[in-house]
């Protein structure tokens, strides 16, 4: 007989509170992300976006959570994959013929596909810009007596590229829509559904939803036309 | 009214199955859709052929018999059971696509007759409560705020048709288990059992296989008697206290 423990993660509850709670993460780790990010709006030559880059990778601290976020990260895109491929089983082998989906939301229907362009641009900015920060060669400006490895120079390479910024705001729209669903969708998973902080929960989510994607949209598209 | 129908057909469980398409030309407005069907039937009867086998009961809208996955929706274009949708929902010379409730553990038994027992064995492994014998206890002994015994009455409500595993994109039933965790839950009544209640209905639903919730809130939308996903809510809620908190019944041996 399996512990209690292993049938409580492993039953379908168990599984959508794990997707529940590495989403909730997530969605702290976007707002980290973006007060960061930010910093490269300042017109200080991107000194304020480098310092806060070389802390984010050199605190201990930083550097255990983030490698909590990495996992986070890897168990919400397996888990997902996984209970796609159980939610398609449970459907059987004959799907419906006609299906009129207008008793749900879009965003809810398709976040398996929102979740891979997510998971898409993830990859192409990990490789282009943690890798790269991280294994490839940064160059060094000097702060106050400081060497700081020059991540800003790095964005502002990227965003000089048309096809970049598209991509790039193209992947926030999508973000968007993931958390238009994500945000309230986690605390109905986590049983918090009350008609006392329903409409918080609601109007934080769809805030979330709109404003955060908007914001990491906006830097590339600020530095691209130089605003 | 003059209607088109495409209906799926399906000699036996392991027959592969298909669309056949029907003329009906006697439709009234004011007939129910299995009306309609049993219209359809008297003539293929009539034609000496096969009639189109679909489940049905009182024709009230209370058992929770009828099915019938209509246009792309559980029980047709309104939020009520098919039996208590009419004709007049439709219009002349319309194409009504009819399809049984897809989902694994609901298996097509003939036509758009599909078997529901796994609903009956979810609601066995912990869907009762404890009732000692003894004196009738008087019927206001123990107080119940009246907002619990109205949402306990509104969980009560799901008559188990399935609405909620046809309509959802998963084939989850988490909305069925949920109005039945839920009404025992809210009630003193239900309190003995009430955390291996919850388990075991979980448990029981996952074997069957049914699907994970990713709260679509489809199932509410279609649910012919309106139940809420705040009950989904409520099942995870007692879901999850139940796993962290409840004694584990493991024996072993000897001790008292």
């Amino acid at each position: 007989m399996m512990n209690w423990f292993t049938r409580f993660i492993t039953s379908t509850l168990g599984r959508k509170l794990i997707m529940a709670l590495t989403g909730l993460f997530l969605i702290l780790f976007l707002a980290v992300h973006l007060t960061g990010n930010l910093q490269l709006l300042k017109n200080d030559g991107g000194q304020a976006f480098n310092i806060y880059a070389e802390f984010m990778s050199t605190n201990p601290l930083i550097q255990f959570i983030s490698k909590g976020n990495f996992a986070f990260i890897l168990i919400h895109v397996l888990l997902s994959l996984y209970l796609t491929v159980q939610n398609r089983k449970a459907r059987g082998a004959e799907r419906y013929a006609v299906s009129s989906a207008k008793s749900s939301i879009w965003a809810s229907r398709n976040m398996g596909i929102l979740g891979t362009l997510i998971l898409i641009f993830l990859v192409v900015h990990l490789k282009d810009f943690w890798a790269q920060m991280h294994f490839g060669s940064v160059a060094v400006v000097n702060y106050n007596g400081h060497d700081v490895r020059d991540l800003a120079a790095l964005v502002d390479y990227w965003f000089a590229k048309e096809w970049y910024v598209a991509l790039y705001v193209f992947c926030m729209a999508a973000l968007a829509f993931h958390l238009w669903h994500g945000f309230t969708s986690a605390f109905q998973t986590l049983g918090l559904n009350h008609l006392k902080y329903n409409p918080v929960i609601n109007f934080v989510g769809k805030a979330f939803a709109l404003i955060v994607p908007a914001l990491f949209a906006w830097i590339p598209i600020a530095m691209y036309f130089n605003i | 009214m003059e209607l088109t129908l495409k209906i799926w057909r399906q000699k036996g469980p392991n027959d592969k199955g298909g669309f056949k398409t029907y003329k009906h030309t006697h439709v009234s407005p004011d007939m129910s859709f299995l009306e309609m069907l049993d219209v359809l039937n008297t003539e293929l009867i009539k034609k000496g052929e096969e009639p189109v086998h679909f489940d049905h009961d009182c024709r009230e809208g209370i058992c929770g018999m009828c099915s019938l996955y209509i246009n792309g929706r559980p029980h047709g274009p309104l939020q009520t059971t098919t039996c208590q949708l009419h004709m007049r929902s439709f219009r002349d010379g319309q194409t009504i696509t009819i399809e049984p409730w897809r989902a694994k553990p609901f298996p097509i038994i003939k036509d758009l007759v599909v078997d529901r027992s796994a609903f009956e064995r979810i609601q066995q492994a912990g869907g009762y409560i404890s009732v000692n014998t003894g004196g009738v206890p008087d019927g206001n002994e123990i107080p119940i705020p009246k907002k619990i015994a109205d949402e306990a009455m509104d969980a009560a409500t799901c008559i188990g048709c399935g609405a909620c595993v046809a309509a959802c994109k998963n084939a989850s039933a988490m909305l069925f288990v949920s109005a039945k965790v839920s009404q025992l839950a809210l009630l003193p009544q239900g309190k003995p059992e009430r955390k291996e209640r919850v388990e075991r209905m979980v448990a029981q639903m996952d074997a069957e296989g049914f699907g994970a919730c990713t709260n679509t809130r489809a199932c509410e939308a279609e649910c012919p008697k309106g139940i809420s996903v705040t009950n989904i809510a409520r099942l995870n809620r007692e879901y999850y206290s139940a796993m962290l908190s409840s004694y584990e019944i493991a024996s072993k041996g000897g001790g008292d």
